[in-house]
């Protein structure tokens, strides 16, 4: 970022400066400026509303930063002392446990289903895979919020269609359960929910790498005797190793900083049991004015986020070749 | 042959499976949101329409402040795509038909820039929207929009761009068109239904917007979007299911149509047919 727009500046000569600059191939002045004025746009954009918010959120997480100083300014640097504070807090820790956990759980649920759904959608027939692929994109469509209302309304209480029909199948102990007043289940349902959102994607994609596996080599796999999951371990999974590499680096960036679901359903509770670092951050800011403990909390996350996205531009960068 | 048929039934089990598992949840959105409240809340529900009302979506649009929250949203996303689709045009073009010092570096800060964790930005941009007397305001929501659906807008206008032959333009160039024109003439028609399908995921991404849009606008209420309404149903509907289904509904309405447009029309082949015909 820094290094675009210094060469932003440095690489257009000069006007005014007296000393001509040799023609290079003939360009006129304007020419060679014209890049820089195209892309300076989405430089400026950037500067404000993506790099300043990143610089100001690593300022505020280094001050003293309440609600005075919201309303006022002059807010006091303090050092370390936010990180200091919040490292030093168990709930901070259990919170980081239970946001690699609700990865992991996500993760691991949405890769293993993915794959699963991408291999039935290659064995079906035309129509059963135009069905599936369908509503599959239903899935995938539906906006987060209405989601979160839809899953709220299915698991409701009294009326929810989800208590019915497990009483109907014979478990009474859900006749009128409230799923979220009790902390496992709400994590349950978000895991559910997030799940049910994510998969769409990830097998969609996943299938369409599929199809560009040559056919004869997973045959001939077949002739040779190997059954279909020998053929995915030997053939497929091997050629698309580096897609799935992208995939699983896309779902854990995607659950790690996972908020929406999670402040619509339930902020966190009931009893922290759904508190995950992005909503620890967005709650310690917003319900106790803490914006400096809250800034901080923000950085471990994009601190954390960084080490995965690391892996996701090695892989994507060894994938395409150059830029 | 037997082993074969049973395969053939499991495949098609499971399929079937999936595919509940997915639409489910949307069927009994739209479902509830047609069913008469008494069948809604009736000890054994309906799974199919028997009798279907439109009152919910009626409460639904008639609840305070719908047609303003509807406007807000939709105000909000076509600037952001408008402002990203010019600024990316812009963007793609030096990048994709030109040569200069610091490109590569620039498409690093494209590429880094589209996997912002934005959720981490929440409390700088509440101070920065407050310092600047930006909170309460829609603009605010719509620079953030914006600058959340430029570099997907870029890359992917890139990529529809790099499957244009440059021979087209230089054509053109050497018909006596400059380079503004032959990009007017030639490069835009070709770009356009990539400038389209970009500008709706862009706009997908806008209008379901969340966790912004219910941190910056607080106080003022009439300037709140469509998901920040929605998520406080039980604020405005109480318990009235129907009513909240009808408006989930009417939300989820103009995404769903756009996938559906979009299904039919991803045209990257056309630029192969200029270049024959």
């Amino acid at each position: 970022m820094a290094l675009a727009e210094a060469e932003t500046t440095t690489a257009a000569p000069a006007p005014g400066t007296g000393t001509p600059v040799p023609a290079r191939r003939g360009r006129p002045l304007w020419a060679r400026v014209l890049p820089y004025l195209l892309v300076a746009p989405t430089v400026i954009g950037t500067a404000y509303l993506l790099v300043y918010p990143l610089v100001r959120n690593l300022l505020i997480s280094v001050q003293k930063f309440g609600i005075a100083q919201l309303i006022r300014g002059g807010a006091e640097f303090v050092g370390i002392d936010n990180y200091r504070a919040i490292l030093s807090d168990d709930k901070f820790w259990s919170v980081v446990g239970r946001t690699f956990a609700f990865t992991a759980i996500n993760v691991g649920l949405i890769m293993v289903l993915a794959i699963l759904v991408a291999l039935l959608i290659g064995a079906l027939g035309k129509w059963m895979r135009f069905a599936v692929m369908g509503g599959l994109v239903v899935a995938w469509a539906i906006p987060v919020i209405a989601a979160t209302t839809v899953f709220q309304w299915l698991f409701q209480s009294q009326l929810g269609v989800v208590n019915w029909v497990l009483v109907a199948l014979g478990f009474e102990q859900y006749d009128g359960k409230a799923w979220f007043a009790d902390g496992n289940s709400t994590f349950a349902i978000i895991v559910l929910l997030i799940v049910w959102q994510s998969v769409p994607f990830a097998a969609l994609t996943l299938y369409a790498a599929m199809t560009t596996v040559p056919k004869e080599l997973s045959e001939s796999a077949q002739i040779d005797g190997a059954g279909s999951v020998k053929t995915f371990a030997l053939i497929t999974f091997p050629i698309l190793r580096p897609m799935f590499g992208l995939i699983l680096c896309l779902e854990v960036i995607w659950v790690f900083k996972c908020f929406v679901q999670i402040w619509a359903i339930s902020q966190g509770g009931p009893g922290d049991a759904t508190l995950t670092l992005p909503v620890y951050a967005y709650q310690i800011a917003q319900s106790l004015n803490r914006y400096d403990l809250g800034a901080a909390i923000s950085m471990v996350t994009v601190l954390i986020l960084a080490v995965v996205l690391l892996a996701y531009f090695r892989q994507m960068f060894k994938e395409e070749g150059e830029l | 042959m037997r082993t074969r048929l049973s395969r053939k039934i499991t495949l098609n089990v499971l399929a079937l499976g999936v595919f509940a598992f997915s639409v489910f949840p949307v069927y009994w959105m739209v479902l509830t949101a047609f069913k008469p409240t008494k069948e809604i809340q009736a000890e054994t529900p309906s799974f199919f329409p028997t009798h279907v009302t439109f009152s919910h979506f009626s409460t639904a649009v008639h609840a305070d402040g719908f047609w303003i929250f509807w406007r807000n949203s939709g105000m909000v996303a076509i600037s952001a795509v408008l402002m990203s689709l010019v600024v990316a045009c812009l963007a793609a073009y030096a990048v994709g038909r030109m040569k200069w010092k610091g490109r590569q570096a620039f498409i690093l800060m494209v590429f880094i820039a589209q996997m912002t964790p934005w959720e981490a930005l929440l409390i700088p941009m509440y101070v920065i929207a407050r310092d600047t007397d930006m909170l309460d305001k829609l603009p605010m929501l719509t620079l953030i929009y914006f600058m959340m659906t430029l570099p997907f807008t870029i890359v992917t206008l890139r990529g529809f761009l790099n499957g244009i032959p440059v021979e087209l333009e230089e054509a053109a160039q050497v018909d006596g068109c400059n380079q503004f024109q032959a990009f007017r003439r030639i490069v835009f028609p070709l770009l356009a239904p990539g400038l389209l399908s970009t500008s709706l995921f862009g706009f997908i991404t806008a209008w379901n917007e969340f966790a912004f849009a219910n941190l910056l606008i607080i106080k003022n209420q009439d300037q709140r979007t469509l998901p920040v309404w929605l998520s406080s149903f039980s604020n405005t509907f109480g318990t009235d299911w129907g009513a909240t289904m009808a408006a989930a509904t009417l939300f989820m309405l103009p995404v769903l149509l756009i996938f559906l447009v979009l299904q039919g029309r991803v045209t990257t082949g056309v630029a192969a047919g200029a270049v024959k015909g």
